[in-house]
């Protein structure tokens, strides 16, 4: 079998694997849709709520690729400031890692209070601080790693600093910023989620937070579960672009998308 | 007596570990020579590469160049040091394209230096493509393309197998009886630096001095045959001695 067809099929039949043993698990045990959906129930709702999820879903997702947009422009370009000055670097990144490591949940009532006429501002603010750190670490990594005989090589052709970044440093950097907005793909949409669950916003207009939060308190557990799984869909979705982004942009040369020799 | 292009006078180095790379190192270095230097690891050789090219300053001492030089330099590194991103054709614009010349300006220019170095045809290769020989054959275009006066190899051979060193060799060579640069060439290899050059520098390591400079009194061209010839093996046996003398 190939490469590409095991890809494919592998993680499949793992998948098929665990919704039969589910499924078993939920009819043997005569576990109560409340406690534990099974898997046929839960595609059931999916098809039946989805029209209204899916309202929800396009709310949240908003959110986060607003997040991730955000994460990516101003991420990079905070990167692109350290890599012109050291001491810019070593005085501001630390503040970046400390924002980085505080709990979103503890700050986000702050932001929301902060900007309390604000609804998608404020959530877009907690999505943005949970996503934007991986494309800052990425990138500056990727900007500080270019080959030392390369910038001495520029340096002995009178490079400015300006070509020296153009044409050796930011393409250098490409794939690890690009790594680095793959993981805040992930994170922008668990920050939008964990934002929403904390600005606990009632309504219509509200996303899929609300949506699985209600269902909780309801014990609906199978709608519970189909957004859940509407949720797992789109992370799955915005890395599977992203990496599609990846490829299209440095598989040409990059070591970590070149094909094997062999 | 012909001006020297570079002259380097009681030059020395020591690095910020404290460690003393070269000590006291006269060399002027004339036009159109092929000077090697060649000396055991650690000798400083490379270092003494990088003050001619201006890449690190020297500690103590004096470099004197030719007023412009510092802009007509070519350099190859031991790797072929490549950017991975980009295709043969623009690593070999890329000294051009600094110097704010137009792509399709040059694009003649760079497409004759290929052909040079044996390249023709690969424009639209990328690095990860070609082979280690080939690789070093961009490199080596790259330096030529801006028709540099001082061309600097820091053993760029090293890493290649004999078969194209040698192949690699005979082509420098013939590049550089077409063009007379001024070529200075870092090897440990003596029977690279016998076949190559005009004058061999010999230095002995810790700190980097020089223990012997002579003449090369093989006459150019310089085919593969010379390999063979008792004169060569005389030669490379004078050097040799000198180099072990240099280890000790």
């Amino acid at each position: 079998m190939n490469e590409r067809a095991l890809r494919i099929a592998a993680p499949l039949w793992i998948g098929i694997l665990f919704l039969l043993g589910w499924e078993a698990l939920v009819e043997i045990e005569r576990l109560p849709p409340y406690v534990l959906p099974g898997p046929v129930l839960v595609a059931e709702t999916l098809w039946r709520d989805g029209p209204s999820l899916l309202g929800s879903l396009l709310v949240t997702l908003r959110i986060t690729l607003a997040a991730l947009a955000a994460a990516v422009i101003l991420g990079g370009a905070l990167a692109i400031l350290f890599a012109q000055s050291r001491l810019l670097e070593i005085s501001l990144f630390p503040y970046a890692v400390i924002l980085q490591v505080t709990p979103i949940v503890a700050i986000a009532p702050l932001i929301i209070i902060w900007l309390k006429d604000q609804v998608f501002l404020s959530l877009l603010v907690c999505a943005w601080i949970v996503a934007f750190f991986p494309v800052v670490a990425n990138t500056t990594l990727g900007l500080n790693s270019a080959d030392r005989n390369l910038v001495d090589l520029f340096r002995l052709y009178g490079a400015s600093r300006w070509q020296t970044l153009r044409f050796l440093r930011l393409p250098g950097a490409l794939p690890y910023f690009l790594a680095g907005t793959r993981i805040s793909g992930g994170l922008a949409l668990i920050g939008a989620v964990v934002a929403e669950f904390v600005a606990g916003t009632g309504g219509t207009d509200t996303g899929l937070a609300s949506r699985i939060l209600e269902a909780g308190y309801r014990l609906q557990m199978p709608r519970l579960f189909a957004a859940l799984l509407l949720l797992a869909l789109t992370g799955i979705l915005i890395f599977a672009a992203l990496s599609w982004l990846t490829r299209l942009l440095v598989g040409h040369w990059h070591e970590s998308a070149l094909p094997s020799e062999d | 007596m012909t001006a020297s292009i570079v002259t380097l006078e009681r030059v020395g180095k020591r690095f910020r570990t404290g460690v003393e790379a070269l000590s006291g190192i006269d060399l002027a270095v004339a036009p159109g020579s092929f000077v090697s230097l060649v000396g055991p690891s650690g000798c400083g050789k490379s270092t003494l590469l990088r003050i001619i090219a201006g890449l690190t300053p020297a500690s103590s001492g004096r470099v004197a160049a030719e007023p412009g030089l510092e802009r007509q330099l070519g350099f190859v590194f031991q790797e072929p040091t490549l950017m991975p991103w980009a295709s043969v054709f623009d690593n070999v614009y890329l000294p051009l394209r600094l110097a704010g010349k137009r792509r399709s300006e040059v694009a003649p220019r760079i497409a004759e230096t290929l052909e040079a170095v044996g390249l023709a045809g690969f424009e639209q290769a990328y690095p990860h493509q070609l082979s280690g020989g080939m690789r070093m054959r961009v490199s080596i275009a790259r330096a030529l393309v801006t028709e540099p006066r001082l061309l600097l190899l820091d053993e760029p051979f090293a890493a290649l197998d004999e078969f194209t060193r040698f192949k690699l060799n005979e082509d420098l060579l013939r590049l550089w009886q077409r063009h007379r640069w001024t070529v200075v060439f870092v090897t440990h290899s003596v029977f690279e630096s016998v076949f190559l050059s005009s004058r061999i520098v010999v230095m002995t390591p810790r700190p980097g001095r020089i223990l012997a400079d002579l003449p090369v009194e093989l006459p150019y061209p310089r085919e593969r045959e010379l390999r063979t010839e008792p004169r060569y093996a005389e030669a490379c046996r004078r050097v040799s001695s000198l180099l072990s003398e240099a280890m000790v």
